[in-house]
């Protein structure tokens, strides 16, 4: 046992020492959760849009202000041809333009009926369907003053509630996201130079002939930045809560208890890889090049995994930020319990003990 | 020039002459071009649709028949009660729950009005925003359907109506794969190009070949052009192929020309692989540029636009794309391969690339000294 946390000790003191890594660990998160949180968002906000508008009368002036004024839109150009509405959309100026026919006023006022043409720039799909709902539901609201005591027979009224996220914030979804992205980057990036860097120095030899065992040699190895992780962890929480404004509406002790779980089940991957590797260059390149794409495509907080073919769903199983991001999700923002989550929570462990149990199988205790 | 065409055949016989380097350099980027865009697919069509009915009846029966036939919502959860619904919502098994009340039958035929209660996840805002609003839409047309069963329509509108028409332009069938295949094709050159220069002269500075170079006449600007030239040549080349791919695989063809896109690519390239080369002239061992060219690319590609619309972003990260080369080549792809946009309407992006492009190759070449230690 003291032999064991004499090696602890000594890794400790590689990060410790290390001044200028030790940095590096401890920023690259805090700017990466600041930066990805605030920017990664596909909430629409001031879309710019063109009008053209070839009646120019009251009602057209205040259904432009009206549109103008809400915070999804931000009028950019006032056009006089459809000509001009193609060449500002093939410049990328704009991404709707509304279009008012002549006589708007008269018509609705004497036939009861006008129209208006909107036409969007559909190369986003979910973007121009937005900005259709929402400058619809601006003209609607429109109508309505025009015709206060409006009472039609047959009635439906949908009353629409939304759930934890009623502002329906981009931050929601991508804050947990970029939490399991930046965790497993680091984490697994970290430990997977552990090992192979003794490969490369040498030392290695004198850790082999050394009376520990395999298995003492990878904890000892992970502890140090498991440390450094929960310091990490506390981080991103802190800065998700303060400055990226996501709430942690369910037991915040059973979301670090979580967090310390993925973790762990980072940093058992990051030593698998050093196993393998022979080269700091090659570790960093697998975990670099195996971890950022699938985190990013598979966890499900870019795009949604049940859209995928089912090939590729049954894949993003076997990427543990899919899981993190799920238990985050329920945890942080629906604000249940661990009865919910126990499921996935039973998925890390197993891939945990499954990526340890190969490294501690696989660690050769010779020299090739 | 004879110094530069010598230059050139060393660097292209060393590339030739790893099969390794080559084989990563084009089969890397045409199997990632296959699967991420099947992966990157953000249409929302699978709504998980749960139902409370406490009517029981056939108008309940039909409103939940046309939602589920409009292809949007698949119905997932049959509850019997609100809260049983709610935890479908916890659990994931459904995205959106409707409740319709009791009596909504006998409400609407004799009070005229009935309500109706539909209760969203809303983690996922852009999920919830466009299932509630084709929800919606769906509940309106229903609504008509009743009113034409039981009124005769008056010839003219009794109030004044606003009719909304709507039409897509450039993407009629909002594909989103036509989105994604140009955007993830510009991502991959943009990796490659950039981890394959910033490699390259740190690796001449460890195996310790620099040194021959730097005692030969060769000038600072040639070498850095000997440098730059192969990859260009070979990045243009995985351009073709990934064009190629989108062409016959995913069958989309540019409205704008092929041209064009070739023009600009020439052009970014050039920017991309000055600051691969810079990294390179300052990094000392192939770790320090790797991890260096990584970190900026991985900035690079999630603040480009790629996968959220940059107008989201708030105003300082918004400045932060304008010095973001990869934002102007996404975009520029985009706008030739949708909406057909010639040279005259990127000519900003152009000159902005230009920019980068001197600015890169210039500072790479100022900073490569021939001088060792």
């Amino acid at each position: 046992m003291k032999q064991f946390l004499i090696f602890i000790k000594k890794e400790c003191l590689h990060i410790l020492r290390d001044r200028r890594t030790l940095i590096i660990l401890i920023w690259m998160p805090i700017v990466q959760i600041l930066l990805y949180g605030f920017a990664l968002t596909n909430e629409v906000k001031n879309a710019r849009i063109a009008i053209f508008d070839q009646s120019r009368d009251e009602a057209t002036t205040t259904i432009s202000d009206e549109i103008a004024a809400s915070r999804y839109f931000s009028l950019v150009k006032n056009v006089y041809s459809y000509d001009e509405i193609g060449a500002t959309f093939r410049k990328g100026a704009i991404r709707m333009a509304v279009v008012f026919p002549r006589n708007f006023r008269y018509d609705l006022l004497h036939t009861n009926h006008a129209q208006i043409q909107l036409i969007a720039d559909a190369s986003d799909p979910n973007t121009a369907n937005m900005l259709i709902n929402y400058a619809t539901s601006i003209i609607n609201d429109y109508q309505q003053t025009l015709n206060p005591d409006q009472s039609l027979p047959y009635t439906i009224s949908a009353q629409v509630r939304m759930l934890y996220n009623p502002e329906l914030k981009g931050a929601y979804s991508f804050v947990p996201g970029v939490m399991a992205l930046v965790l497993m980057l680091v984490c697994a990036m970290m430990t997977s130079i552990a090992i192979v860097k003794e490969k490369e120095m040498g030392t290695m030899e004198v850790i082999l002939v050394s009376p520990l065992k395999p298995f003492r040699i990878i904890i000892a190895k992970t502890i140090p930045y498991l440390l450094v992780s929960i310091l990490n962890i506390g981080c991103i929480l802190v800065l998700s809560v303060f400055v990226l404004d996501v709430p942690i509406v369910g037991s915040l002790w059973l979301l670090i208890g979580e967090s310390i779980l993925f973790t762990v089940t980072a940093l058992s991957l990051g030593i698998l890889i050093s196993n393998f590797a022979q080269t700091q260059q090659t570790a960093m390149f697998t975990s670099m090049m195996s971890l950022f794409l699938p985190t990013l495509l598979f966890s499900g907080f870019l795009f949604p995994i049940e859209n995928m073919p089912v090939p590729l769903q049954v894949i993003s199983n076997i990427v543990p930020s899919k899981w993190y991001y799920i238990i985050v999700k329920s945890i942080m923002i629906k604000g249940l319990g661990f009865s919910s989550v126990w499921k996935e929570t039973l998925v890390l462990v197993g891939m945990t003990t499954g990526l340890l149990g190969i490294s501690i199988y696989k660690f050769k205790i010779r020299l090739a | 020039m004879r110094t530069l065409k010598f230059l050139l055949r060393k660097e292209l016989l060393q590339i030739v002459r790893d099969p390794s380097i080559l084989k990563i350099l084009f089969i890397m980027p045409m199997v990632q071009l296959l699967i991420l865009p099947l992966a990157a697919d953000y249409e929302i069509k699978n709504i998980n649709l749960g139902v409370v009915d406490h009517d029981h009846t056939q108008y309940s029966q039909r409103l939940v028949n046309k939602i589920t036939s409009s292809g949007y919502f698949r119905l997932k959860d049959y509850s019997a009660t609100f809260p049983e619904a709610m935890q479908a919502i916890e659990k994931d098994k459904a995205d959106l729950v409707l409740e319709i009340p009791a009596h909504f039958e006998r409400d609407l035929i004799q009070e005229n009005k009935a309500p109706l209660l539909v209760a969203v996840n809303a983690i996922n805002g852009v999920k919830a925003g466009l299932g509630s609003g084709y929800i919606q839409g769906i509940i309106q047309d229903y609504n008509q359907d009743v009113r034409d069963q039981w009124i005769q329509q008056p010839r003219f509108n009794p109030q004044p109506t606003i009719e909304v028409t709507f039409s897509d332009w450039y993407n009629v069938n909002m594909n989103y794969r036509v989105f994604m295949v140009p955007g993830i094709l510009v991502m991959l050159l943009t990796i490659i190009g950039s981890s394959f220069a910033s490699n390259n002269i740190v690796r001449e500075k460890e195996m310790g070949t620099i040194e021959q170079i730097n005692v030969s006449p060769i000038k600072k600007w040639q070498f850095i052009l000997g440098k730059l030239i192969p990859f260009w040549i070979l990045a243009i080349g995985v351009l073709t192929i990934g064009l190629a791919i989108a062409r016959f695989v995913y069958g989309i063809v540019p409205l704008g020309h092929y041209a064009t896109i070739y023009i600009f690519a020439s052009i970014y390239l050039l920017a991309i692989l000055g600051l691969g080369l810079l990294m390179s002239t300052y990094a000392e061992t192939q770790q320090q540029s790797m991890l260096v060219s990584f970190f900026i690319t991985m900035i690079f590609n999630l603040l480009s636009g790629l996968f959220t619309p940059i107008e989201s972003m708030p105003h300082w990260a918004q400045v932060i794309t304008w010095f973001n080369p990869v934002t102007y080549f996404i975009e520029v792809m985009r706008m030739v391969v949708l909406k057909g946009s010639g040279l005259a309407d990127i000519k900003m992006q152009i000159l902005a690339l230009l920019g980068f492009a001197v600015f890169f190759n210039g500072w790479a070449i100022l900073n490569y000294r021939k001088r060792s230690g």
